[in-house]
């Protein structure tokens, strides 16, 4: 039994960690939460060369090869300082995208410039209100030109490139890959202004086919092991949540105590780690499932993403309990957290389609 | 990242599951064991037996020293051979407290030879032991028993009454915890023995639970004898030895009860609700999803745990996290099935209802889970302090003499 990472992962986790600390700090989360910048460029251009965004590319195609662990490492870490970059739209969702169906001259046009940091990827597959679901796609390809409307879209309006959700001729659903250059896209004010959204209005642009007819096999595929990834900035993120509320309640007096010796603080933090190690616990499984391909994939994927949905909502939101008054204003860090957990949350599916889902996986298990 | 045993591990598991297929039945298909009820006789013996075959196959004692029958292995061995008797229907619930905690308390402060008589006999199923620690005012609050002890010559004398003992009835011998002074604080009057259980002044009375069985006692001590040389630990240092005993409870690896959450998948596809399987509604769906994720993340916490141990690090408190969340989706998963089965959910009949009764039985059961062996409350003060670092809650009573400590109607 070795559950845990490696020697050499704790190492990177330790350097990411220590780095982000020093560059990616609240005050620059907050140029893009007051709008001044819609990313961290320059963050984003130190993890391009650092190799973190082409951390599962393989190195033909300029990645580093860190694999699929390191990857998780890299997310956790992300997720605990709330980054303002386009990290899961571009190596989570664009990149593996065109890694699992992409033709080889996809992936020599794109990977090297994602991993290189030149260029910006995204998925867009939502079109308004509801969660994932192949009969809710309108937007269409006839003769190799996409016509519809994509919103809302993670990091639409910085992105170079989309892989685009769309139907068919034959009104199928696939996946294809469009150059962004020339597309309309208005920015979206969104509940975490801290990551860019956008809707992207297709009107006969060009779009390349990726991959095969099973485009909703792929989607789904591609969802799982995002999910196992999101599932490791969620653990991140309510892992920096609990901390805050920890070190408030040491530092914060009332009534002549510290409030952490109240045990309604007490039992209100003890919950938040319970839930967040159950958390971490099933990103684990998570992850090994990502890095051996095991057939168990979509049970761990669906497992951990409920889990951790849940550890940072409890965190997020009871961080900020935790402070009172002080916890709801715009000056203190706690909304941030709270924010990106609704963001996490919503971006690939809310808990109610993960939880189906893990269900529906149950299910066919059990009756195999 | 693997799950993979080590070569070692890997063939200790094998042995494992040689003896346990040739020796037991593949809990697989079986009832449910519903170890409620008190235990009779015939269980008892069948314990016995069972404990006694483990000893001989070299399955008791596993970490224990050679030369009291042990076997000198690493707790990770302990926790596979565990994992393999999970699989297993065997005899279960008489030895644990005692192989758990009285014996490792022994072996920490006992005389040579008190071990040399004592450990063999546990080992192999021969004696059995109980713990003797929560009093009526005493439960939460350990620290403020007051069965007490006075010296009498070579002896000391106890009066008073313990709560809350399992298995008290049927034991050999117990650990107890006991004032010897009622003049410092609380933490410092006490001290801690070993004593014969069929020593003249002790009375053992069952309690009746609200689930209709008797798992637990009340014990009576009236004059009761022991002599100074079964004194654990000096006079006045009961409390640390009663955390010794304390945290050897937390290596244990409990069972996980029954009903679980393939439990409650296997009830929802059965159990029709408006006019289809229960397990189409989004709201069924919805709860097993969130008790299969807590139940996936509690078995995979343990992996981790294995993991530290495998390199020899030893589990910290962060193993409390196991009870308390077990306790209680124990009782909402009995709670939220019995809702499922509609007004056929109050029977009372293994025979003819769902599940062979396992859900009713779990309502009634599972308000014990969350209190003994460390309240839901005291798990999270553990979690707090231990693992958050919070400060411990500040006390009325601190540094006060216990007989000046303020006591309720209750």
């Amino acid at each position: 039994m070795n559950f845990d990472f490696s020697d050499d992962l704790k190492q990177l986790r330790d350097q990411a960690r220590r780095f982000l600390s020093e560059q990616c700090t609240p005050a620059v989360v907050r140029r893009s939460l007051d709008g001044q910048e819609t990313f961290a460029a320059p963050l984003w251009q130190a993890m391009a060369e650092m190799g973190w965004i082409g951390a599962t590319i393989p190195e033909e195609y300029g990645g580093a090869g860190l694999g699929y662990e390191g990857l998780c490492v890299l997310a956790e870490e992300l997720g605990r300082v709330v980054a303002p970059v386009p990290f899961a739209s571009t190596a989570y969702l664009a990149a593996e995208a065109i890694l699992l169906a992409g033709s080889e001259a996809q992936k020599q046009s794109w990977l090297p410039r994602f991993a290189e940091g030149t260029a910006i990827g995204c998925l867009a597959l939502s079109e308004g209100t509801g969660n994932p679901d192949p009969d809710a796609i309108r937007a269409r390809v006839a003769g190799g030109r996409l016509t519809g409307a994509k919103w809302p879209v993670a990091d639409g309006s910085i992105a170079d490139v989309a892989v685009v959700v769309a139907r068919d001729e034959t009104n199928g659903v696939g996946l294809y890959v469009v150059d962004l250059a020339g597309v309309e896209r208005r920015e979206l004010k969104t509940l975490d202004p801290s990551r860019d959204h956008a809707r992207l209005a297709f009107e006969g642009v060009a779009a390349e086919r990726l991959g095969g007819a099973d485009g909703w096999a792929t989607v789904q595929r591609l969802m799982d092991r995002a999910a196992i990834l999101f599932a490791f900035e969620q653990v991140g993120g309510a892992d920096a949540a609990l901390q805050m509320a920890r070190d408030y309640a040491l530092e914060r007096y009332a009534f002549g105590r510290p409030i952490g010796s109240f045990q309604a603080i007490k039992h209100k933090l003890a919950d938040m780690y319970v839930a967040l190690e159950l958390a971490r616990s099933n990103a684990y499984y998570g992850a090994w499932a990502l890095a051996t391909d095991a057939a168990e994939l979509p049970i761990a994927a669906a497992t951990a993403r409920v889990s951790a949905t849940d550890a940072f909502h409890l965190a997020s939101k009871e961080n900020i309990q935790t402070h009172g008054g002080i916890g709801f204003t715009w000056a203190v860090d706690c909304h941030l957290l709270y924010r990106r957990s609704k963001q996490l949350a919503l971006n690939l599916g809310g808990a109610p389609y993960w939880k189906n889902r893990l269900v529906d996986l149950l299910e066919t298990r059990n009756a195999a | 990242m693997d799950f993979n045993d080590t070569p070692e591990e890997a063939a200790f598991r094998a042995r494992a599951r040689a003896f346990l297929s040739a020796n037991a039945e593949p809990k697989a298909g079986t009832r449910p064991v519903l170890r409620l009820g008190g235990m009779d006789a015939a269980m008892v013996a069948k314990c016995k037996d069972w404990q006694a075959r483990k000893a001989d196959a070299g399955f008791a004692g596993i970490t224990w020293p050679k030369r009291w029958g042990g076997q000198e292995l690493s707790p990770i061995l302990q926790v596979i051979y565990a994992q393999e008797e999970e699989n297993y229907a065997v005899p279960r619930g008489l030895f644990e407290i005692g192989l758990g905690m009285c014996i490792p308390t022994m072996m920490a402060y006992a005389t040579p030879a008190q071990l040399e008589r004592y450990v063999t006999p546990a080992l192999r199923g021969q004696e059995v032991w109980c713990q003797l620690f929560s009093e009526p005012a005493g439960g939460s609050d350990l620290a403020a028993l007051r069965t007490r002890a006075e010296k009498d010559g070579d002896d000391w004398i106890i009066n008073g009454q313990k709560i809350w003992t399992s298995g008290a009835h049927l034991s050999d011998f117990g650990i107890i915890v006991v004032r010897t002074d009622p003049n410092v604080p609380k933490h410092e009057g006490l001290t801690f023995f070993f004593l014969d259980m069929k020593s003249p002044g002790i009375e053992i009375r069952p309690i009746h639970q609200m689930s209709g069985t008797s798992h637990f006692n009340e014990v009576f001590f009236t004059d009761v004898r022991v002599p100074d040389a079964q004194r654990l630990g000096p006079v006045g240092a009961g409390w640390r030895v009663s955390i010794t005993t304390l945290m050897n409870e937390r290596l244990a690896v409990g069972e996980v009860a029954r009903p679980d959450v393939d439990d409650l998948v296997a009830l929802s596809r059965s159990v029709m609700v408006d006019g289809q399987p229960a397990i189409r509604s989004s709201a069924v769906r919805e709860k097993i999803a969130d008790w299969y994720a807590r139940s996936q993340g509690l078995k995979f916490t343990r992996f981790r745990t294995m993991t530290a141990m495998s390199r020899g690090q030893t589990p910290g408190p962060e193993n409390s996290i196991a009870k308390l969340v077990n306790a209680s989706k124990l009782q909402d998963i009995a709670s939220f099935g019995l809702d499922l089965m509609g007004n056929a959910g109050l029977v009372v009949d293994d025979d003819l209802t769902e599940a062979y009764g396992m859900f009713q039985s779990a309502l009634l059961s599972s308000p014990s889970a969350r209190i003994a062996g460390g309240s839901d409350e005291i798990l999270r003060n553990i979690i707090a302090e231990r693992v958050l670092g919070l400060p411990a809650d500040i006390r009325a009573d601190k540094g006060m003499p216990f007989n000046k400590v303020p006591t309720g109607k209750r």
